[in-house]
């Protein structure tokens, strides 16, 4: 059978509705890595041992195993300790969490490469040091780390597509779906991948009009 | 107008980075409104002197006293945090590289301490700075970011920054060493400025004409010691020490 794209605007809603959830778990999960990422970075560089130990083993779970793996147990493995989320907050939780460390290292770099004479300026105007790494450090910090957060947060996009096999109705299992209905899987993959690359390039302007904003203060 | 006379009190400060001792048992009383200039080579530990009057690196033995309190007084970590902190809004400080922060206006940089640690208002801040940046000749700057400010500008800016906190003293560590020549006149002007308002300074420099012309006082320092100190006309002309007349010669051959 050949192809037939006139077929797509039948079953464009769903698609769309599919897109929309990966858009909302894309940038749920984003933020969640992003102020997540802050966080651990802040937890990795200054926390006491105590905190910082527990820490490093949650650390080294989300870079050393896979992230599908990961999704199954924060979906299927939680409700056994009581813990029932439903699939789009578990979805935001793995993903948000397994970027969030990856933006925690760029974080770290890039902290412990404002100069010294920041901190100090801040301290000798009377600001305490968390303050000072909260309105003089980390500011700093993330302005620099902005392009390679951008990077992960296209991986993050991606791999949203995961989150699928917990039964999310993002865009890769809408397609599916549709499929399904319609054994046209070309035509559907497609489309997905066209959405998938409209939405890429969305989240490439946006990186470049915050890079824009922040270039004028350096 | 020295009605204290140690109003700034350091006693037997002494200083170590492991075996090196870079402070050697120094002490040195600064009266209220007296501006003290330290002089000496590099490495003789004249930064390391002033930067231990806010803690910003600690003695390993000594006191610091400003104003009848003692700076460096020893307090459980959570005590200590919040009583240093208090005391560095009494000090302001000028560094040889500006510091500013890069990410802030000028105005944001004069107004985010004084926002922050003494609760003003958006309006207040904002009147606060208008006064000091111009105090320092950079109000129509006030919303440049640093990277459009000359090395001078920002240097003028970042010594705003510091007198909006109201401090009793002043410290500056060669804040004029890192600028180009013909930058280094407007900043020695806004300080001469501040010395004309009888404002408590100690000053590390380089510059032994400035030196000369604003302090009551000059210390030279060699090694961990104060060698000589005395009104400038004393130490510039007429050195008693050895050490103090050889760095001059070789300081202002080297100036011309």
């Amino acid at each position: 059978m050949g192809l037939d794209f006139t077929i797509i605007p039948k079953y464009l809603d769903i698609i769309l509705l599919g897109c929309a959830w990966t858009i909302g778990i894309t940038i749920a999960a984003a933020i969640l890595s992003f102020f997540g990422g802050i966080l651990f970075a802040v937890i990795a560089l200054y926390a006491p041992w105590i905190i910082r130990q527990p820490f490093r083993l949650i650390e080294w779970m989300f870079m050393g195993t896979p992230l599908l793996l990961q999704l199954f147990l924060i979906y299927f493995g939680l409700v056994q300790i009581g813990i029932d989320l439903p699939a789009f907050v578990a979805g935001v939780i793995g993903l948000g969490l397994h970027f969030a460390v990856y933006n925690s290292e760029l974080i770290q770099t890039a902290i412990l490469s404002v100069d010294k004479g920041q901190m100090e300026a801040a301290r000798t105007v009377g600001l305490s040091r968390s303050q000072a790494l909260r309105k003089v450090v980390i500011p700093q910090a993330v302005r620099a780390v902005i392009p390679p957060i951008g990077n992960n947060m296209i991986a993050l996009l991606k791999d949203s597509a995961l989150v699928s096999v917990i039964g999310v109705s993002e865009l890769t299992l809408s397609a599916q779906r549709v499929i399904g209905k319609t054994y046209r899987p070309f035509e559907f993959y497609i489309l997905a991948a066209a959405f998938y690359y409209v939405i890429n390039l969305c989240m490439e302007w946006v990186q470049r009009k915050i890079e824009r904003r922040i270039s004028i203060s350096r | 107008m020295t009605d204290n006379p140690e109003f700034v009190q350091i006693r037997h400060a002494q200083k170590s980075f492991g075996k090196l001792e870079v402070l050697k048992d120094i002490s040195l009383n600064v009266a209220r409104g007296q501006i003290v200039a330290i002089i000496g080579p590099s490495g003789s530990g004249k930064s390391t002197l002033l930067r231990a009057i806010n803690d910003l690196d600690p003695l390993t033995g000594g006191e610091v006293w400003l104003d009848g309190v003692q700076v460096n007084k020893t307090l459980p970590h959570r005590q200590y945090e919040a009583h240093i902190n208090a005391m560095r809004q009494q000090v302001g400080m000028v560094f040889q590289h500006f510091n500013l922060f890069p990410h802030m206006t000028a105005r944001e940089n004069v107004t985010m301490a004084p926002k922050m640690l003494k609760g003003l208002s958006n309006d207040e801040a904002d009147k606060l700075a208008e006064e000091q940046l111009e105090k320092v000749g950079m109000l129509d700057r006030m919303e440049y970011y640093p990277s459009r400010l000359s090395g001078g500008q920002k240097q003028r800016v970042a010594i705003a920054r510091a007198l909006a906190m109201k401090p009793k003293l002043m410290l500056f560590d060669e804040a004029t060493s890192a600028l180009d020549p013909e930058l280094v006149d407007e900043v020695n002007q806004v300080m001469k400025k501040l010395a004309e308002e009888h404002m408590t300074m100690i000053i590390v420099t380089h510059e032994m004409d400035f030196a000369a012309s604003v302090c009551d006082r000059v210390l030279f320092m060699d090694q961990g010691v104060v060698v000589e100190e005395g009104p400038p006309d004393v130490v510039f002309r007429n050195p008693s020490k050895d050490r103090t007349r050889e760095f001059l010669r070789k300081h202002l051959a080297g100036a011309k």
